[in-house]
């Protein structure tokens, strides 16, 4: 259980054979992801990390049956990378890269609209289901199995919300990073239906930031169609305007996007917020027991 | 997957005002309307001085009886602050040029300090009918390019959108077909246009959407786009600001930048990998993650303190560069304490620890040093931390961290 990643899923890696993916792969594998294989062109035929290396997606998915892929490879590269994975039929794309251009990811989510596939990112964590499947860069450890769902436009933030509800016993059925991108593919709205129909989430942890109205919209949402408890906490309060906050996505312009206006829609939808990053796990916890 | 529905409604309703995906890079207005006589908007004469005597110059070569100096400067709000002076003479241009230059202009935009004023742009002034407002931007929401356009030129668009949002006309284009001329109609005509002015308009949005994509920009804004005496269409201010994840393809653009424009503190941040940005607080933060950072930021101000600034040390922690973030923080003299959260992931905290230890021994830390250790080796790190014999204190969760850093700060 737990949502579009579980121990059955099938993972490659896109920039397999270079750092990064050499890094994360071994992380993934060490926690008990099925990486069947990777994808660095001018290397098929070899193997590495114990698995085979393939030239396309294509090659890799028709070799090994693989589901969901982790791309690794350079902001230049990776709308490429993307559309090739979408192009092979893989159902769940995670795509870790930082720094694609906005206009790069534009046409790229216009394309994917004619595809099946699930974009997870880009500049995101990733994607995982403790005990079954990790794609991304997250530290396994600190997470386990249970009832919350995570959802989050931050890296480490997310971690702490992980670490929270670990500590309070809760665990998480599964986390995903949605990314720090202005333009990017999962949205809040979506994890909020695949966790709102996953047996397995008995909550959902929503960890928004300032910049954009994706956190606005899910409010309205969740009101409409959420019926589990959501606890929510948005970064930023004391982001000044116009400075972008290290994310590309997180910067409050003309008056919109500021962490004030989405506690106030969180609040009017009737979620549960909390102010203070400590108190996320806390709240879940008294939320599940009421 | 699920897809907001892209709607095309031409009129803006209340509320739902694009928010542009904005990016670092600023240009100045006359590097703007450079790209914009480039790409085929329309422009008055102009010519960039750097001195009185290039400015008396520039008005020469252009010729005729009446001129505008308007200081180049990161932000807006020029007009109110002097920043944008009408004269009527060559004397009048080098008095204005000898006034802006070298000073620094403070708008209501720009902060305290304002920003210097390196060149000034001299143009030829322009007889105007009509002013109005004109937008090319990444619309995130969206995922789409958007026109916004209003007949109330001259006016800040937040507040056309705030207070009469039906004179805010919007139009998202598809990636797949482009602009369409149908979708340049609706706006002229919805700006009540005649014919000629409307086709003019056309390629006016024509050659804007070319920019935007052949720059990689994320914000193309003329306002006011004007209607001149005679019935054209001309570009009286220019504002793009350019996507610095695209810059690695501009080599060109990204020579445009002028970093006295920018926070002197950011700049050398950014030199070390580090994303910095300055506060007005007392208690300096040093946090790994965008997301952590800013709620750690967050969580000492819910606890009664001042963050000093954000800044985010990333994911590939080094001791050295642990040592550049605490110089950086300490290089504001009104930090009183120093915040230090780190929730280890792939970062271990035990070699995070040791960056601490080499940090704080090389810079000779004089302020209240707050740690709070999470993660991935955290045990081992906080143990070397106490052994180091330094003057510093140790965090047992999130909100005792930010506790002790108020305290320090307020010297209890």
């Amino acid at each position: 259980m737990g949502v579009l990643v579980d121990a059955d899923t099938r993972v490659i890696c896109q920039g397999f054979t270079g750092k990064q993916g050499t890094f994360h792969s071994e992380q993934a594998i060490a926690y008990g992801t099925q990486l069947v294989g990777g994808v660095t062109p001018g290397k098929g035929g070899q193997r590495h990390l114990d698995r085979p290396v393939f030239d396309t997606v294509h090659d890799a998915v028709a070799a090994t049956g693989a589901d969901a892929t982790m791309i690794y490879v350079p902001a230049p590269f990776a709308p490429d990378a993307v559309m090739e994975a979408a192009d092979a039929g893989v159902r769940v794309i995670v795509c870790i890269t930082e720094g694609i251009p906005v206009l790069d990811m534009l046409r790229v989510r216009a394309a994917l609209a004619g595809h099946d596939s699930v974009l997870i990112g880009p500049n995101c964590p990733g994607i995982i289901t403790p005990g079954g499947c990790k794609i991304g860069i997250m530290p396994g450890a600190i997470h386990s199995p249970g009832r919350v769902g995570i959802v989050s436009r931050s890296g480490t933030l997310t971690y702490e919300a992980v670490h929270q509800t670990t500590a309070a016993g809760l665990g998480q059925s599964t986390c995903i990073g949605i990314g720090g991108d202005p333009i990017h593919g999962l949205d809040f709205i979506a994890c909020l239906d695949l966790f709102e129909q996953d047996p397995q989430t008995e909550a959902v942890l929503l960890v928004g930031e300032i910049g954009g109205d994706d956190e606005e919209r899910a409010a309205a949402h969740i009101a409409e169609h959420v019926t589990k408890p959501v606890v929510a906490y948005v970064a930023g309060v004391t982001a000044p305007p116009g400075k972008r906050m290290g994310h590309a996505g997180a910067i409050v312009s003309g008056g919109a996007g500021t962490a004030e206006g989405k506690y106030r829609a969180l609040a009017a939808a009737g979620i549960t917020t909390v102010r203070s990053p400590a108190d996320m796990g806390a709240a879940v916890a008294q939320a599940l027991a009421a | 997957m699920h897809w907001h529905r892209i709607s095309d409604s031409l009129r803006c309703p209340p509320g739902s005002l694009p928010t542009a995906a904005d990016t670092a890079m600023h240009l100045h207005e006359y590097q703007a309307k450079t790209l914009f006589a480039d790409h085929g908007v329309p422009v008055p004469p102009g010519r960039v001085a750097d001195s009185v005597e290039a400015a008396v110059a520039a008005a020469r070569a252009l010729g005729g009886t009446g001129w505008v100096v308007k200081a180049q400067v990161h932000t807006g709000g020029r007009g109110k602050a002097g920043g944008v002076r009408r004269c009527t003479s060559a004397a009048d241009v080098g008095a204005a040029a000898r006034a802006l230059l070298g000073s620094r202009l403070v708008t209501h935009q720009s902060g305290r300090e304002g920003l210097p004023v390196g060149q000034v742009l001299v143009e030829s002034v322009s007889a105007v009918a009509r002013e109005l407002y004109l937008a090319a931007l990444v619309d995130r929401a969206a995922g789409r390019v958007a026109f916004m356009a209003s007949a109330a030129g001259g006016m800040d668009i937040e507040t056309v959108a705030a207070e009469s949002p039906e004179r805010l006309l919007l139009t998202r284009v598809d990636p797949a077909m482009g602009l369409l001329p149908w979708q340049a109609r609706r706006l002229g005509y919805g700006l009540g246009l005649d014919k000629p002015q409307v086709a003019a308009l056309g390629e006016t949005l024509q050659a804007l959407y070319r920019l935007l994509q052949g720059a990689d920009a994320s914000l193309v804004e003329i306002n006011p786009l004007v209607i001149t005496g005679d019935g054209r269409l001309l570009a009286l201010d220019a504002k793009v600001n350019l996507d610095d994840n695209a810059l690695y393809r501009h080599t060109e653009l990204a020579a445009l930048r002028d970093t006295s424009q920018e926070d002197a503190r950011e700049l050398a941040a950014a030199a070390h990998q580090l994303s910095y940005i300055a506060l007005d607080g007392d208690i300096g933060c040093m946090v790994n993650g965008a997301g952590l950072a800013m709620a750690t930021m967050d969580l000492v101000q819910l606890h009664g303190g001042k963050p000093a600034n954000f800044l985010d040390v990333g994911g590939g922690t080094s001791a050295e560069r642990v040592a550049e973030a605490f110089k950086l923080i300490l290089s504001d003299g009104r930090v009183r304490a120093v915040l230090v959260n780190i929730f280890g992931g792939i970062v271990r905290c035990d070699l995070i620890a040791e960056g601490i230890i080499a940090a704080a021994r090389e810079v000779a830390l004089d302020v209240p040093l707050v740690v709070r250790l999470e993660g991935t080796r955290a045990t081992e790190g906080l143990a070397l931390l106490a052994d180091s014999g330094l003057a510093l204190t140790t965090a047992s969760s999130l909100t005792d961290a930010a506790q002790r850093a108020v305290a320090a700060a307020a010297g209890d």
